[in-house]
């Protein structure tokens, strides 16, 4: 049920991002940036936590989860340190992930080349 | 002194420079095409046993370059000049091309209207006297267009239909005083022209009112009908923007529907990928060398016109919101 | 001076609208969600399986979205992961292995111009503006949920 729940929602999320693409030809740039941002605003909120909920990865893989991941990590450093917590928090939150585009990133760009 | 000018904008030469041979080197994509049988050489692979697309794109122009003048039995020394241009920014293609003759070498930049503009040039060299003999040639890589103008090759993302493929080909004519082949009748430089597109996914309507606005001056000029053409061939328009295209002449009254070609339809099977049909300056350039010039030779035509549509932006321009500037050049050609 | 003047410009746009061609937008959408959901249950197969352990929650979603940029990463690498984006769009490039993508496909790509000014300085190139976003309006929603509420 966890997969069937995660494929709906996650499915769901890139409709809408596709959907927003074709309707205001923007660029794909212009829509993962709305996309992450849409998150952060839906986070605050509070709309996301319970998305997270029901889907697991369904809701923290696409962008829009990743605000989400920002602004829990942001919040939770914030109750214990107030404004300095939203410093120190918002990385540490997403360090999983940017530490890997990083450091996979770097390494796929040593070991393959573009095929065009 | 007695000028050689027709009307507004044509040059029409008594004694028309002959264009002796032409080749055309394509890539991978273009080789499985329609035309594919048609061109000399064919890649296998997009980098061409290159470290880079710009060298492979290079690479590509030298190869039609020989080509051309083994076909034609020509020294590099007798040849007076290479003109050649290409998509990368400051030509790189035409220059990296250029280093490796001993030939004078003229750049141009006319994006994919470079062909018919290098072709015109040359001719006009030739019927000032100045030359002999004059390479025209132009290129365009698919790989190193999309990097240069869009993203990097293996980022995925969807184009819109009225997208265009830029192709993997570059094309090399021979024009000379003398000889045997093709004749260059007349010229028709196009103005520049901007209806406000700034959309560098629609290419073809921007190129459209170019190319009608060139073909308009050719015919006027001239005094002559669609009917003294056997083919009209754009380069680039793509489907949608030859409909365009065909639509703005009929407004004008001028119908071609029944002997307009475009080559960026006629290079590639229809394909998603493919979208509106190929562009780039080596698209009408290997389908001119390729094909017209072996159908022209044979005398499968009487007469063609060769117009070329060029699409002016930069990414920089585009970025900024700038609309895009287009031009066409007309080239008329006669068998023989 | 042969730019069309404004009133042109607007005639051109009109008569255009005869030769657009309509975006396959109900294709897109269908695709887009069937490729997006199916990337999103292999990383709930990932979450799934790193829960069954002993892993603390928080950690089981950050490892889960590293395994993902892993896998877009590879993907990219073999050169696999800008067809499926031809093909699926947004259903490719908005999961976290799409920003892994739009991350190595510039790296890869700027690799024969160096790797400081090549590799280091582009890597970003797409996945900067939307890091660069995510983080303003992540803090810009947190101030007002510390201040405001």
């Amino acid at each position: 049920m966890a997969y069937v729940k995660a494929f709906l929602v996650g499915g769901f999320l890139c409709a809408i991002a596709q959907a927003a693409m074709d309707l205001t030809k923007a660029n794909p740039a212009i829509i993962m940036v709305s996309a992450v941002s849409a998150g952060a605003v839906l986070s605050g909120l509070g709309l996301y936590a319970p998305l997270v909920e029901v889907a697991g990865a369904g809701a923290t893989i696409p962008l829009p989860g990743f605000g989400h991941t920002l602004v829990t990590g942001m919040m939770e450093d914030a109750a214990q340190w107030g404004l300095f917590g939203i410093l120190t928090g918002g990385f540490k939150a997403v360090s999983a992930g940017l530490l890997s585009a990083v450091l996979f990133g770097y390494l796929m760009a040593v070991l393959f080349n573009p095929k065009g | 002194m007695e000028f050689h000018r027709r009307g507004t904008s044509t040059c029409v030469f008594q004694e028309m420079p002959v264009l002796v041979s032409a080749a055309a080197v394509v890539g991978p994509r273009e080789g499985e095409g329609p035309l594919g049988d048609l061109f000399d050489m064919v890649y296998s692979t997009t980098l061409l046993g290159e470290t880079s697309w710009e060298k492979a794109e290079s690479k590509m122009l030298r190869q039609a370059v020989d080509l051309a003048l083994a076909k034609a039995g020509l020294e590099e020394s007798q040849i007076d000049f290479i003109i050649a241009g290409d998509l990368l920014n400051q030509i790189i293609s035409s220059a990296y091309m250029a280093r490796e003759y001993d030939i004078p070498f003229l750049g141009i930049y006319g994006a994919c209207a470079t062909m018919s503009e290098g072709i015109g040039l040359g001719a006009f060299l030739i019927a000032g006297r100045f030359a002999r003999y004059v390479v025209a040639a132009s290129s365009s890589h698919h790989d190193a267009a999309e990097r240069q103008f869009r993203y990097p090759t293996e980022f995925g993302h969807q184009r819109p239909p009225t997208g265009q493929w830029t192709a993997t080909a570059a094309g090399a004519v021979v024009l000379g005083a003398q000889g045997k082949g093709p004749r260059v009748e007349a010229v028709t430089i196009g103005r520049v022209q901007d209806f406000g597109i700034s959309e560098p996914n629609d290419m073809g309507s921007a190129m459209a009112p170019g190319f009608a606005d060139t073909v308009w001056r050719h015919f006027q000029d001239m005094a002559r009908q669609p009917e003294d053409y056997d083919l009209v061939i754009s380069g680039d328009l793509g489907n949608i923007g030859s409909m365009i295209a065909r639509e703005l002449l009929r407004r004008k009254g001028i119908a071609i529907d029944d002997r307009h070609q475009d080559a960026g339809v006629m290079l590639y099977h229809p394909s998603p990928e493919v979208g509106a049909g190929g562009s780039g300056c080596g698209c009408v350039a290997c389908v001119f060398s390729g094909k017209l010039w072996k159908e022209l030779y044979n005398k499968q035509y009487g007469r063609i016109l060769l117009v070329a549509t060029g699409a002016l932006h930069s990414p920089t321009s585009c970025q900024q919101g700038e609309t895009i500037p287009c031009v066409a050049h007309a080239v008329s050609i006669v068998s023989g | 001076m042969t730019k069309a003047n404004i009133r042109e410009q607007e005639a051109y746009s009109v008569f255009l609208e005869d030769f657009r061609p309509k975006r396959p937008t109900f294709r897109n959408i269908v695709v887009a969600f069937f490729t997006g959901g199916m990337i999103c249950a292999v990383g709930q197969g990932v979450l799934s399986y790193l829960l069954s352990g002993s892993m603390p929650e928080k950690q089981a979603y950050a490892l889960t979205s590293s395994v993902m940029v892993f896998l877009g990463a590879f993907l990219t690498g073999l050169g696999v992961y800008d067809k499926l984006g031809i093909f699926a769009g947004m259903g490719a490039a908005l999961p976290i292995t799409g920003l892994a993508n739009s991350v190595v496909s510039p790296a890869m790509e700027y690799k024969r111009e160096g790797f400081v000014l090549g590799v280091g300085a582009r890597m970003f190139q797409v996945a900067g503006p939307v890091i660069v976003y995510a983080t303003l309006a992540a803090t810009i929603v947190s101030l007002i949920k510390l201040y405001v509420f």
